[in-house]
């Protein structure tokens, strides 16, 4: 129970052994790389808070890894780190063979709460990153491709606060997909939504993620979510921050999520978790 | 319905609560309650529908009544010469609402019409007679009521509270020319008008672009926020004199103070907006590719919008203000000119002539930038109250 050194910890196989080996897959800036990472906060109260404490993490081109645990334990903090929103106090991270120093198109982030612009129609929003990065006129004809994608076309001169949960949603992930990012940062993308719009979301998301072939990151609490979705999962455990233990999911795609081996990797999941939160504190 | 009597008329006339008078009170929710009731016409009982066609007829009992007043009460205040303009105007309101309320019989029920439709305007100008008939009712009776204070009955004295008779007469003499050689009401209001806009637009441009620098950037917030504790709190007339002196032009001035008056709370109003600008907007942007511009003027500006626009009505209060008591000092023209000047011959009707153009005038120009306000705020619909 050391932390930070149980990067390797993984589920046993070789598959995972010669992912992470692979420096690059297809694309060298699809694949992320967490070197040693800690941070630290000062609460509003003067004390130092530790977010996050020496992380290592590979995740390889094209792979969908998902970041999960209780809250407190640094799994959104990493997620903004890796989007370059906020610098780490130590440690290294790279996407690809770049170090990440700021916020930058090729990894897009999305957050639970959809956080469109409300002043902006849906077709604007999907638009606003073309008109960020100033290639609209370029490539004005994919906003309608991005607006089909997510079906929102009928949408298309709404506002925001027009639209419903699951709607916002898609429309934060068209607007996160249209600059065609090698990495997606999804936070709790499917938090706020009820079951059965949540379950949907979760196949459109795959759905993407086959036809697209981005990196996806996603950090979530719903276990089934994580393992229905995700090539691996990252477990981690608060108090501080840090990566508990790495588990491979090789069940068969599309998943059943009521199989015994869905219902068996979700037990032991559970099992870890709560083992982890009974002994950390005495292990320390 | 043409089988009402006259006595039911007058008893719906009296009763102000409405149905449909709420839906009128705020535009901003006609077209919700419109729609609401093309989906369910049903649900609309028969007999509210007739009480509202009758309701439609209030303004013309009101000008039956003022006019038998001023015609049949005596005159109380002695006066020169009568002259017919109020009962001509009355009698133009009792015509037009007696045509109103029977278009609105013969057409059962005028509603208002997507502004597409052709001949929209018609049918909506209608419905806004009809929706604000108790309204305007109402607005007849006060009319008579002062009429009945101040000529009729003599209840306050002469050259201070002349009768809407007076008013009315002084309002087309002055209209093109005061007398004495002095600008006219017409040309006190574009005068005015130019004085407000150019120190407004001045104010409120320069409001913006303060309170984006200072709320955005920390350097500006710095030097900038002291100067604003400083200077904003001084009323800006308080500064006649010094802005007088500066300029030597008493219109400059005056466009000057009034650009003053405009731009302190325009910027203390963006700036809060620019700095509460949800950090998650700007977390989105910057993961999109926006660079400084964007995150300026196509995240937090519009994020400050509903704000801003909490400034520039506060700012337009203060510019009425402001550009009224400037007027009285140099300018040779405007409505606040007018008001002193008529003030310092005694003639009082000019004085209420002046101040019903401005009431006129100034809410036109409230209700202006409401309109604006409603265009531009579109998203947040649902959301703004006010």
């Amino acid at each position: 129970m050391v932390s930070g050194t149980l990067k390797g910890t993984t589920n046993g196989t070789s598959n995972n052994a010669a992912r992470q080996a692979t420096p690059a897959g297809r694309d060298d800036a699809s694949s992320l790389r967490v070197v040693d990472v800690a941070k630290h906060f000062v609460a509003p109260d003067g004390a130092d808070v530790h977010a996050l404490e020496k992380c290592s993490l590979s995740v390889a081109a094209g792979e969908m890894v998902s970041l999960v645990g209780p809250s407190g334990c640094g799994k959104s903090t990493l997620l903004r780190l890796l989007a370059g929103l906020d610098r780490p106090s130590s440690g290294e991270l790279w996407a690809g063979a770049e170090r990440i120093e700021g916020p930058s198109a090729q990894r897009g982030l999305v957050f639970q709460d959809p956080n469109l612009f409300p002043w902006l129609t849906v077709r604007k929003n999907i638009q606003s990153g073309l008109v960020a990065r100033g290639v609209l006129r370029e490539r004005r004809h994919e906003v309608e491709d991005f607006l089909r994608l997510v079906g929102l076309e009928p949408f298309a001169n709404a506002y925001p606060h027009q639209l419903s949960g699951g709607m916002a949603q898609r429309v934060a992930l068209a607007r996160a997909l249209v600059n065609h990012p090698k990495v997606l940062l999804l936070d709790e993308p499917l938090g706020a939504l009820d079951a059965f719009t949540r379950m949907r979301m979760q196949d459109e998301v795959l759905r993407l993620w086959r036809a697209r072939g981005t990196t996806m990151l996603l950090v979530t609490h719903d276990i089934d979510e994580a393992i229905y979705m995700c090539d691996r999962i990252v477990l981690m455990t608060p108090r501080p921050g840090r990566i508990e233990r790495i588990i491979d999911v090789q069940l068969e795609r599309p998943r059943q999520r009521n199989s015994p081996d869905f219902l068996a990797l979700r037990a032991e999941i559970l099992e870890e978790l709560h083992f982890a939160g009974r002994s950390a504190p005495v292990s320390r | 319905m043409p089988a009402h009597g006259i006595a039911t008329l007058v008893a719906d006339a009296t009763q102000p609560a409405d149905v449909e008078s709420p839906a009128a009170a705020s535009p901003a929710q006609n077209s919700q309650a419109d729609r609401a009731a093309v989906a369910a016409p049903a649900a609309t009982p028969p007999g509210k529908v007739a009480r509202f066609g009758a309701v439609a007829f209030a303004p013309t009992v009101a000008a039956a009544i003022a006019l038998a007043v001023h015609r049949w009460v005596p005159n109380g205040q002695k006066i020169d010469q009568p002259t017919r303009l109020y009962p001509r105007l009355l009698l133009i309101l009792l015509v037009a609402g007696v045509v109103v309320g029977l278009t609105q019989q013969l057409w059962r029920r005028i509603k208002p019409t997507p502004w597409n439709f052709p001949l929209a305007f018609v049918s909506n100008a209608l419905h806004w007679c009809v929706a604000s008939a108790p309204v305007l009712a109402a607005g007849i009776l006060l009319l008579c009521a002062w009429d009945l204070v101040t000529l009729k009955l003599a209840l306050v004295p002469l050259p201070y509270f002349p009768g809407p008779d007076a008013v009315f007469q002084t309002l087309v003499n002055d209209w093109a020319s005061s007398g004495q050689g002095q600008p006219g009401l017409a040309e006190c209001m574009t005068s005015s008008l130019f004085l407000l806009l150019s120190g407004y637009f001045v104010g409120s441009f320069l409001g913006v672009v303060c309170g984006v620098m200072i709320g955005w950037f920390p350097a500006a917030r710095y030097w900038g926020v002291p100067v604003m504790k400083l200077v904003g709190p001084v009323p800006a007339t308080a500064l006649i004199p010094m802005a007088l002196m500066l300029f030597r032009n008493p219109t400059l001035s005056a466009v000057w103070l009034i650009a003053l008056a405009v731009w302190f709370p325009v910027t203390m109003l963006t700036l809060s907006g620019v700095m509460n600008v949800r950090a998650s907007y700007l977390d989105v942007a910057r993961t999109l590719g926006a660079g400084r511009a964007y995150l300026i003027f196509r995240v937090a500006l519009p994020a400050a919008l509903p704000n801003i626009f909490v400034g520039l009505f506060m700012g337009l209060g203060s510019s009425f203000l402001t550009l009224v008591v400037a007027e009285g000092v140099g300018v040779q023209a405007g409505l606040g000119w007018y008001i002193d000047w008529a003030r310092a011959y005694s003639d009082y009707a000019k004085v209420y002539a002046a101040l019903i153009i401005m009431a006129a005038y100034f809410s036109t120009i409230m209700t202006l930038l409401f309109r604006v306000r409603d265009h531009v705020l579109v998203w947040q619909k649902g959301v703004i109250k006010w």
